[in-house]
């Protein structure tokens, strides 16, 4: 009854009610496509094979040279695997924020903001369609066989960071979906713009590091935190050398990195909001 | 108690226009400047003006969509752009353009997911949702798709969305654009009722006058985002002199009709147009007209929101 | 004729014109297309720092070979879209039987749309990304000058095939009640066999001849090689052979299927 009046909320409630919002709008866009069961396993399938060309690039590649920046194919399976999962979950829960422009357009946004609930877990949660499990799903396979393939010893640190950079991966990228899409609150056609962060980043988290200019990497460390995606903990796990020298805590700082980034996209969303100029008029 | 108070508020946008082939020039609009007025508990108040007066742009502030850029503003005890949420468990809306409902999804559907998001105790749902069902005649419609839907049944179905939670104020910006007549009379029914029965403040922006005058003891007038007029419909009609149209269409082309209580304003062949004023019965003027001339068909057209505020400019100047 | 003429030109200009206000998008676009140059460019270096001539081309032509694909990626609609959004549209309001029966022809007018399109975006979207490709990588523009000419021929042809398959999947909704399946699996064919992701001399035996003959090589392929000045004389010419043939059929078969709807469209009665 407390919650029925409104009464002042704690952050952890806050959070909570956010995420429950999310499940809500969620769980009606997936009854809302079972209006269009047919062509969802086609859809399904279909995703699966436009994320897998990215890594069947990599296995091309790879019947040319052994080696790729001085990596081993299973290697860059555990880049690829690493950062399509990040991003395929990332986009499975909040990737729909891109098409916020839309959203403001139509003047869906707001009627979001006229429901006692965020507009964010809204946002996120529109048009959710669990076809997109399609990358998460083959990046874990990708994922599995270079587990087993690799050369490491799995030892008990080193699973945990793998775990780690796993969430933190998907942490980082959900805040560049909802960051880049902030710009939409100015910016109403740039939603392209903001892939070059995502999928851009992701294709970047693919290939080594060695591969690209140190200008870049550290661009990706100390700018975009898209090299804690997963370039400095696999570096660790691997046991290679960082291209850029830096401390080894780097290879650790994955958590912090997802923290501050949600800090930020945080930040900048209730910017955007605040400038909202309301649809059409 | 007031229910919903403003005190000079004000929102700008800046717009970017094209200045030439290439440059853009930056220029401020104040879609609302220094806006202060003040509704009670209750009360029925109809918000009209013309396109791009500034209407929505009020709505949209007062449900917490806009933060304002200058002034004060409450509604039901809270500040609509600081505590959104808490506030829209307290304010039903509906947007006569724009639906609130799921398109591909049952009604039933759209208003289990309003039990969930605005978290109403069941028995309450229960209650409201069968009251609304009944005034609003949904019944056989629950279970078809909002896509399916005609434009007067999704209204009623945005309507009961809107106040399924005990909203304190309904805000309703053109409930009754683009519908049909008998549509229109059952929206405004509802509405009496949920205002005068159920105690339900109500704020309604239109552009139909006969929403007003069947619904709203009182009327504000907004223009470039300043109030014109804050009181009764009498007054404004007083203060605008509006009067409505009578088109008549003749056999043929005749001299412009001459009957009492009437002027002709404008002759095309065998059509003519008399204006009378407002609050005048338009039979006495339909019988002269048909007693001393060949009438073929007519219709009464009201006044549109424009006309009497243009005409109030015309009688009253703005200081 | 002269009058239908000018009727395609104008729906073509202001086709043109309507994707040239989209200005935001498109630099969005510009940005994007170079980002993922850069990224991709990389990494072709590295493959070929590994394999000195790989596939026949030397590293500079490799690297060119990236910059020349994501040019032509939105221009040729490698992911689709153009007017398959527009026509899609008409489906989901039921515009789409009237259509059939305009005095205007349904293919000639989408055609038309779809090359004021492309030429809007091969002047937007390309100049960037090969200016990007050639300060910072070096990327190798044709040295004759006759390449130029060629190569804008080429991609004109790359615009039909793309055109004629694109159609064939809109057209695919008379019959399927959604489209977006098709549309769905067309975009991965055409992303991999086309060689915009890579090369397809670098695909295996047996995949890289089919690729070879099939026609989405017509879309990144071909022109990229002429530009490359990687086939010369009369490869050219096969190149450019290749491309209109695969235009011809497509179209012909677009046309048929148009038929096969128009007649179904009358059996249902709209």
């Amino acid at each position: 009854m407390a919650e029925y009046l409104g009464e002042r909320e704690s952050g952890v409630e806050r959070l909570r009610w956010a995420v429950r919002s999310w499940q809500l709008t969620a769980a009606m866009w997936t009854r809302a496509a079972m209006a269009y069961r047919a062509s969802f396993a086609l859809m399904l399938v279909a995703n699966v094979l436009i994320t897998s060309l990215d890594f069947v690039v990599v296995v091309l590649m790879f019947q040319h040279t052994d080696r790729l920046g001085g990596w081993t194919l299973p290697e860059l399976g555990l880049l690829y695997g690493t950062s399509a999962f990040a991003l395929g979950t990332a986009d499975l829960l909040v990737g729909s924020v891109d098409s916020l422009g839309e959203r403001i357009r139509a003047g869906t946004l707001d009627v979001m903001l006229i429901r006692p609930a965020p507009a964010l877990s809204q946002v996120c949660a529109e048009r959710f369609s669990l076809r997109r499990l399609g990358r998460p799903a083959q990046a874990t396979a990708v994922l599995a066989w270079s587990v087993s393939a690799v050369r490491v010893d799995w030892t008990w640190d080193r699973v945990l960071l793998l775990a780690a950079l796993l969430v933190s991966g998907t942490v980082i990228f959900s805040a560049l979906f909802i960051g880049g899409a902030t710009l939409q609150f100015w910016w109403g056609e740039a939603k392209e713009l903001q892939n070059s962060f995502t999928y851009g980043g992701a294709t970047l988290l693919h290939y080594p590091p060695t591969v690209f200019a140190k200008e870049l990497v550290a661009g990706v460390t100390f700018g975009l935190p898209l090299a804690f995606v997963n370039w400095l903990p696999l570096l660790h796990i691997l046991g290679k050398p960082d291209p850029l020298g830096l401390p080894a805590a780097f290879q650790f700082a994955s958590p912090l990195a997802a923290a501050g980034s949600v800090l930020v996209a945080g930040v900048a969303w209730r910017a955007g909001l605040r400038a909202y100029r309301g649809a059409g008029n | 108690m007031a229910l919903i108070e403003l005190e000079d508020v004000a929102r700008t946008f800046t717009i970017r226009a094209k200045v030439g082939r290439l440059r853009r020039e930056r220029r401020e609009v104040r879609a609302v400047d220094g806006l202060s007025f003040t509704v009670q508990a209750g009360e029925c108040v109809g918000y009209i003006g013309p396109n791009g007066a500034g209407k929505s742009t009020t709505i949209k502030m007062l449900t917490g969509i806009l933060v304002p850029s200058a002034g004060r503003l409450r509604v039901a005890g809270v500040d609509p752009a600081r505590e959104r949420t808490r506030l829209a468990r307290r304010i039903g809306v509906v947007f006569g353009q724009r639906t609130t409902l799921w398109w591909d999804l049952p009604l039933r559907d759209s208003y289990e997911l309003a039990r969930r998001i605005y978290r109403i105790p069941d028995a309450r749902y229960r209650a409201n949702l069968d009251r609304c069902v009944e005034l609003l005649e949904l019944g056989p419609l629950l279970d078809t798709p909002v896509r399916q839907l005609s434009l007067g049944q999704r209204m009623r179905g945005d309507l009961a969305a809107a106040l399924l939670h005990d909203p304190q104020v309904l805000y309703l910006d053109e409930p009754t654009i683009g519908l049909d007549v008998v549509s229109k009379v059952r929206v405004r029914e509802f509405l009496r009722e949920i205002n005068t029965g159920a105690g339900t403040t109500v704020l309604l922006t239109t552009h139909d006058l006969t929403d007003i005058e069947q619904l709203c003891g009182r009327v504000m007038v907004i223009d470039h985002g300043r109030m014109v007029y804050d009181g009764g419909l009498d007054g404004l009609h007083a203060t605008g002199q509006s009067e409505r149209t009578l088109v008549v269409d003749l056999a043929g082309p005749s001299a412009p009709i001459e009957v009492p209580g009437a002027r002709v304003v404008k002759v095309d062949g065998a059509r003519q147009w008399l204006a009378f004023p407002a609050e005048d019965s338009a039979a006495p003027i339909v019988a002269a007209v048909a007693a001393g001339y060949p009438l073929l068909d007519l219709s009464v057209r009201e006044p549109a929101i424009e006309d009497v505020i243009a005409r109030m400019y015309a009688k009253v100047p703005i200081g | 004729m002269g009058s239908a003429a000018r009727l395609y030109l104008a729906i073509a200009r202001g086709s043109f014109r309507r994707y040239s206000t989209y200005r935001a998008a498109t630099l969005a676009g510009v940005f994007t297309n170079t980002v993922f140059g850069f990224i991709l460019a990389y990494t072709f270096l590295a493959l070929w720092r590994a394999r000195p001539g790989l596939g026949g081309y030397d590293t500079s032509q490799a690297v060119t070979y990236i910059w020349i694909s994501q040019s032509l990626l939105v221009t040729v609609a490698v992911w689709g879209g153009g007017f398959q959004d527009d026509v899609q549209e008409r489906f989901r309001t039921g515009d789409i039987a009237v259509d059939l029966y305009r005095p205007v022809d349904f293919l000639g007018w989408w055609l038309a749309a779809d090359l004021g399109r492309a030429a809007f975006q091969l002047l937007a979207r390309s100049v960037a990304p090969i200016t990007a490709g050639v300060l910072a990588f070096h990327a190798r523009l044709p040295h004759s000058a006759l390449t130029w000419p060629v190569f804008l021929l080429s991609v004109l042809l790359a615009v039909l095939v793309s055109f004629g398959l694109r159609y064939l999947v809109s057209l695919s909704g008379f019959w399927l009640h959604d489209s977006d399946g098709v549309r769905a699996v067309m975009l991965v064919v055409a992303m991999f066999l086309s060689g915009m992701l890579l090369p397809l001399g670098l695909f295996p035996d047996g995949l890289r001849q089919a690729a070879q003959v099939l026609p989405w090589a017509a879309l990144v392929q071909v022109p990229a090689d002429i530009f490359l000045e990687r086939s010369t004389g009369s490869q050219v010419l096969g190149g450019l052979g290749f491309q209109l043939a695969w235009a011809v059929v497509l179209l012909a078969l677009g046309r048929a299927a148009q038929l096969l709807a128009t007649r179904k469209v009358v059996v249902q009665g709209g």
